[in-house]
């Protein structure tokens, strides 16, 4: 059975297909077989949260799956963040407005796991919010600016969405 | 580093995840949630030649409530524990320990039964499950048994789990009426691994005494519960004197792990510490349960 599995994932929007050995991890898969490599690997077991990535909707850390258990699934990347005209998602253009990165190393699992906290709690405390970033390590001691970033895209995102509601 | 090569199978029912355990024996490791184990796979820690995956055993990650007692499927992933109406409205105990495991990203793939079955000393369920005195239900070759916390865990890391048996099930009471509960803990940096966790559950009767006390700790070989301490309680009430001289007997009873991180003496000031806070939070939160009732 060490044998390699064929998987189809959905990357993006975009299905990819490989043969994989079961040891391979979902961060490598997004990284070296898909080719996208937004998606980081720092500590590669599961403490730094730099390669977070959304798998049905939800975040996890993609060094703590193994690629075959994402077949069939739908996974969402750094990359598949910001929309297809190259707009950015509100919480990358609020990332960028307030310095809320330095060496930029985290910063794909900081957007990922901000994304997962504000779709499950859209009006975060400050509190909430530090307590969300610290699944994420960040080594340049960066943290203010991410987590006024991280408040001020949850205001606009709120705005944004009780206009669709309003319109 | 990447996992060492392994067998891998998925199987899609329990009998056929037993058979490969019977099968493979100590050779094999069980991944659930994998939140603990595929750490140690990338480390090289642990290089198990066979890995059998849960995750596509159907009708494995219920939580449902029958009869006063709620069970879980050993595979319910935290994720789905922490946003459970029905655990915030019967378990507020658990609700509240759930937020202090991981991060909200491990938890989406972390279970239940995974972190009861890797018996980490710093994990908050084991305790939280020793403080309810759960039930833990095992399936085996032989059929099924239940087992009681404090046979269930034996030792850091180590269950009373054969090679061949699962965990498949954990049946918890209900809070009854009149009741508050708190999870404390402290770790080094926030959602780390805690230096000690104490799980509370106080139940208040009508004469506003403390008729029912629990509690668990964290931070020793296996999760302890404290009836004597509960015994404190229960006889001479939730006054501050009280609830400081049962938190002076918890530290007499606990024999914490020594570590790098802390040393086993300071763990046990913690454990006082910590019995404090949550046994005062709980009796806060009753009272004001109380007075809604009144």
């Amino acid at each position: 059975m060490a044998e390699r599995r064929e998987i189809r994932v959905t990357i993006n929007g975009t299905p990819h297909a490989g043969r994989v050995e079961a040891r391979r991890l979902l961060a490598d898969f997004i990284r070296e077989d898909a080719g996208m490599t937004g998606t980081h690997i720092g500590c590669e077991h599961g403490v730094c949260g730099a390669c977070t990535v959304l798998v049905g909707g939800v975040a996890v850390r993609s060094c703590l799956m193994l690629a075959v258990q994402a077949d069939g699934a739908d996974v969402l990347t750094i990359e598949g963040l910001a929309s297809p005209d190259g707009t950015l998602h509100p919480l990358q253009a609020a990332f960028w407005e307030h310095q809320a990165l330095q060496c930029g190393f985290c910063t794909p699992g900081m957007l990922m796991a901000a994304w997962d906290l504000l779709r499950t709690n859209p009006s975060p405390t400050d509190q909430e919010i530090r307590t969300a970033l610290a699944a994420v390590v960040c080594r340049c001691t960066g943290y203010q600016g991410i987590v006024e970033a991280v408040r001020d895209a949850a205001r606009r995102m709120r705005a944004s969405s009780g206009r669709e509601v309003a319109g | 580093m990447k996992p060492a090569p392994f067998d891998y199978y998925d199987p899609r029912s329990l009998d056929e995840a037993l058979g490969l355990l019977r099968r493979h024996g100590s050779e094999a490791r069980v991944l659930a949630g994998g939140q603990s184990l595929v750490p140690r796979l990338n480390l090289r820690i642990m290089t198990p030649a066979v890995l059998v995956d849960l995750n596509h055993i159907p009708d494995l990650a219920y939580v449902e409530q029958t009869n006063g007692v709620v069970r879980f499927g050993a595979m319910a992933r935290q994720r789905q524990i922490q946003f459970s109406d029905l655990v915030s409205a019967t378990l507020p105990l658990l609700g509240e320990a759930i937020r202090f495991i991981g991060h909200l990203p491990t938890r989406t793939r972390g279970t239940i039964g995974g972190s009861l079955a890797f018996a980490d000393p710093a994990a908050e369920l084991p305790a939280l499950v020793t403080a309810l005195d759960g039930d833990l239900i095992v399936r085996g070759p032989s059929g099924e048994r239940t087992l009681k916390p404090a046979e269930f865990f034996v030792g850091p890391f180590r269950t009373a789990l054969a090679p061949d048996e699962l965990l498949v099930e954990v049946r918890l009471p209900a809070m009854p009426r009149g009741s508050g509960a708190a999870f404390a803990e402290i770790s080094l940096r926030e959602n780390h691994f805690a230096l000690v966790g104490v799980a509370a559950q106080l139940t208040i009767d009508g004469a506003g005494r403390c008729a029912v006390a629990r509690l668990g700790v964290s931070g020793c070989p296996t999760p302890m519960r404290l009836r004597p301490v509960e015994e404190i309680l229960e006889r001479h009430g939730l006054g501050e004197s009280v609830v400081a001289a049962a938190a002076d007997r918890a530290a007499e009873l606990v024999d914490p792990l020594e570590d790098v991180h802390a040393s086993s003496a300071y763990r046990r000031r913690l454990t006082r510490t910590l019995v404090v806070r949550a046994v005062a939070a709980a009796a806060a939160r009753a009272r004001v349960v109380e007075h809604d009732r009144g």
